[in-house]
């Protein structure tokens, strides 16, 4: 098509037709707000959908609930009942909330320490929404001695078992070409394992969210999202090898997304008063995490960048565990845990591509076929390795 | 990680190493358990709010639902009245069975399907050996039928396949027999799905009083009923004469000394039994009505099944409020408990004029059964 087909036109006449459209659209939405679309005689009775978000006991004899209005239209909570008692309760802003619209209920309920409870919000239409308190426990307040201790988790659950497998590396530095290999292959066993696990609880998280986040369709989303663009990022230089630092680089930032759905897990187990708990998966998160040092090093047998390099990447592994912690434990948002633990997800699928990519090429290097027994062990090795650790922190 | 969910059902675990627990996030330090201000003692509600905490927000408009469950305590229908040939009295009711939403606890509405629009409906005195003539006009979208309890022929059962059967929508019926025994009885719809006719509200009192009548007394009829709001076939609200807690929010205002006679009926649908106790006093109970000598003497707790009932009759002997509940705690808590404000005779029309009430209301609780004697139609 030539150019001289095409009238030329003034830009505001342009714009009119990108308009015309959308004023067509709203006389045709108000249509559709005015008549129901023709069907209003078959509209059934209201359908009333709220979510407990959160259930906190912030102090002795109250209970706060936190909710969400996820249905269509609006709803109003006329009564609350705790185990299975009416209870006086104060809304805030009020008892009517819109579509998408929040309130916050208190109730001077005096709740057993220990004790698990029972809530339901009774609707103007008598709809019940239930919600539970699985182990009445005051809900840590952020003071400095807990903030401490609950980043001293983080450090003893992130930090300290990844740098720990890091001093595994001067010993890989003098395996040979094929031993390597074969660690660089249990890389992938175990990334693919964090990348399923991952995967699974930012699915679980999502489950929780109110319906509208759509919370299943958005992990894939920010999943596929985030493992473009890191793939995109890996491979600006054409035809050049990834630098080793940068893939560890990249390793470490998907097991820190991992770690950080760690971390809220722990601080959540205690938030909740789920105290034991937690602490099977301090124990069992620090004893699962010590293979992830391996995989972080592992792209750096050939060329070592210095200690610092070192540090700076046990930091970024790790880290995330401690601010995990903190925020499972004080400030727990399900739609923050699923947005970081879907980033993790494509972050980590991306690096399983890269060191993936890493050993084929090492293969054909030595002239042999992308997927050797040698390589296929090691990524067995790698999955086992994480399958028969995480049975500490699976209950 | 992947228990995340299950950690919400997972307090068993805390059984198992609590001890580490506490050293590594200083739990100890978290709660320490203190008395709560919130919760105040059972019995003596000073703002008539109830039971402490345990309570509904907001009122209920009487006056929106059409009747008041104060007024549904005294409110004795004793029907169009006259005289057939044979001397014997006749009394004519019309029931229109109607759907209505109702207010059952503060805010919460129910769809009921009801018999004049009130739940419970019409409150049926007459003496025995009088004729009840009784029509249904069902203007509502489902088949329904009055059955009464009592001794009557076949065909006058209100039950599918006898009779008139189900009177589907837009039709009518005539239910006709002689009123007997004496007692404390019930009547509801018995049409099909029957769980759901009943718990939708299709149920009344039928007082059918002795000829000799009964010793004066302070009278009052309370149905123990309760409401499935979400149709999971179990009952969110709890109550007698339909309105959760609306006796404790207004006491029931009786004189100290005096006989206060209650016809006790228990309509609950999906729990078993349902049960009753006074606060502060023991009662004689007859069951079903039928007797003139209590069944149980000085009891202050009895239990009645579905669609049980009888009368149960005491004196107070102090001032105050004294509460009466299911000794059922579920039921008192969702609901079922309310409150006699006992007070001196001289004291007596501050507290009905506290709770909304005038003479009118006092001269019918006195009177049931003489009002009936002169054959006054309300």
């Amino acid at each position: 098509m030539s150019a001289d087909a095409t009238p030329v036109r003034k830009p505001s006449a342009v714009w009119a037709f990108a308009l015309v459209p959308i004023a067509l659209l709203g006389v045709l939405i108000a249509y559709l707000v005015i008549t129901g679309g023709g069907l209003r005689e078959l509209s059934g009775p209201p359908v009333e959908q709220v979510k407990v978000t959160r259930v906190t006991l912030p102090s002795e004899g109250l209970v706060r609930l936190q909710v969400v209005n996820d249905g269509p239209q609006s709803v109003t909570i006329s009564q609350v009942l705790v185990d299975d008692a009416f209870w006086a309760f104060t809304a805030s802003p009020s008892t009517n909330v819109p579509r998408f619209g929040r309130v916050t209920i208190d109730v001077p309920y005096p709740w057993v320490e220990g004790d698990a409870h029972h809530l339901q919000l009774l609707s103007s239409i008598g709809t019940v929404f239930k919600a539970e308190i699985p182990v009445a426990q005051r809900t840590p307040q952020p003071n400095r001695d807990l903030f401490w201790q609950f980043g001293l988790v983080g450090l003893y659950v992130g930090l300290i078992p990844i740098a720990l497998g890091m001093l595994w590396y001067p010993w890989m530095r003098h395996l040979n070409a094929n031993a390597i290999n074969f660690i660089l292959s249990l890389t992938v066993g175990l990334l693919i394992f964090l990348a399923i696990g991952t995967w699974l609880d930012a699915l679980e998280f999502a489950a929780e969210l109110p319906a509208f986040w759509q919370g299943v369709p958005a992990v894939a989303l920010v999943a596929l999202l985030s493992f473009g663009v890191l793939l995109a990022l890996g491979t600006r230089r054409n035809g050049e090898e990834p630098s080793p630092l940068g893939v560890s680089t990249r390793i470490a930032v998907g097991i820190g997304l991992h770690n950080l759905g760690e971390g809220l897990a722990i601080g959540a187990a205690f938030a909740l008063g789920e105290a034991a708990l937690g602490t099977f998966l301090i124990l069992g998160f620090t004893l699962h995490n010590i293979t992830e040092g391996v995989g972080i090093a592992a792209p750096l047998v050939k060329k070592n960048p210095g200690w610092r390099a070192f540090v700076l990447l046990a930091l970024i592994a790790g880290g995330p565990a401690i601010f995990g912690t903190w925020l499972g434990g004080f400030a727990f948002n399900p739609v923050l845990a699923t947005v970081f633990l879907a980033v993790g997800v494509g972050a980590i699928a991306q690096v399983v591509w890269e060191v993936g990519g890493m050993v084929v090429r090492a293969s054909r290097h030595a002239g042999l076929p992308n997927a050797t027994w040698l390589n296929l062990a090691g990524v067995t090795a790698g999955v086992v390795i994480m399958y028969v650790t995480a049975f500490l922190v699976k209950f | 990680m992947s228990w995340w969910q299950r950690l919400l059902n997972r307090r068993d675990l805390l059984k198992v190493g609590a001890g580490a627990s506490a050293a590594l996030v200083g739990a100890a330090a978290l709660a320490q358990r203190t008395p709560n201000a919130t919760r105040t003692a059972d019995g003596h509600p000073i703002d008539h709010g109830g039971h402490g905490g345990n309570r509904m927000i907001g009122t209920v408009d009487h006056t929106k639902n059409g009747f008041d469950p104060l007024q549904l305590l005294t409110d004795w229908d004793y029907g169009k009245v006259s005289r057939l040939p044979n001397g014997q009295t006749l009394r004519e009711y019309t029931f229109i069975a109607q759907e209505k939403d109702i207010e059952i606890a503060p805010g919460v509405t129910f769809p009921a399907w009801t018999y004049n629009g009130r739940v419970p409906g019409p409150t049926i005195r007459c003496t025995e050996g009088d004729r009840l003539r009784v029509r249904l006009i069902n203007q509502s979208r489902h088949p329904h039928t009055i059955h009464f309890h009592g001794v009557h022929p076949w065909e006058m059962d209100g039950v599918p396949g006898a009779g008139a059967g189900e009177i589907p929508p837009g039709g009518s019926t005539v239910y006709e027999f002689d009123a007997e025994p004496f007692g404390c009885h019930l009547y509801h719809c018995h049409a099909t799905s029957l769980k759901r006719h009943i718990h939708k509200g299709m149920y009344g009192a039928f007082i059918i009083d002795p000829e000799q009548g009964r010793p004066p007394a302070r009278e009052f009829v309370m149905m123990q009923n309760a409401f499935d709001t979400n149709f999971d076939g179990g009952n969110e609200v709890y109550a007698v004469n339909t309105i959760g807690f609306e006796y404790a929010r207004r006491p029931i205002p009786v004189q100290k000394g005096e006989l206060v006679r209650l016809y006790l009926i228990n309509i609950l649908e999906f729990d078993l039994i349902n049960s009753f106790h006074l606060h502060g006093n023991m009662f004689d109970y007859y069951d079903h009505g039928t007797t003139l000598t209590p069944t149980s003497r000085i009891v202050d707790t009895t239990m009645q099944a579905q669609g049980q009932r009888g009368i149960v009759e005491f004196r107070y002997k102090y001032t105050g409020q004294f509460m009466f509940h299911p000794h059922i705690s579920e039921f008192t808590e969702l609901g079922w408990m309310g409150m006699f404000n006992v007070v001196e005779p001289k004291d007596f029309p501050r507290a009905l004029q506290d709770v909304g009430l005038n003479d009118t209301w006092n001269e019918r609780a006195l009177n049931g059964f003489a009002a009936k004697q002169k054959g006054s139609a309300t």
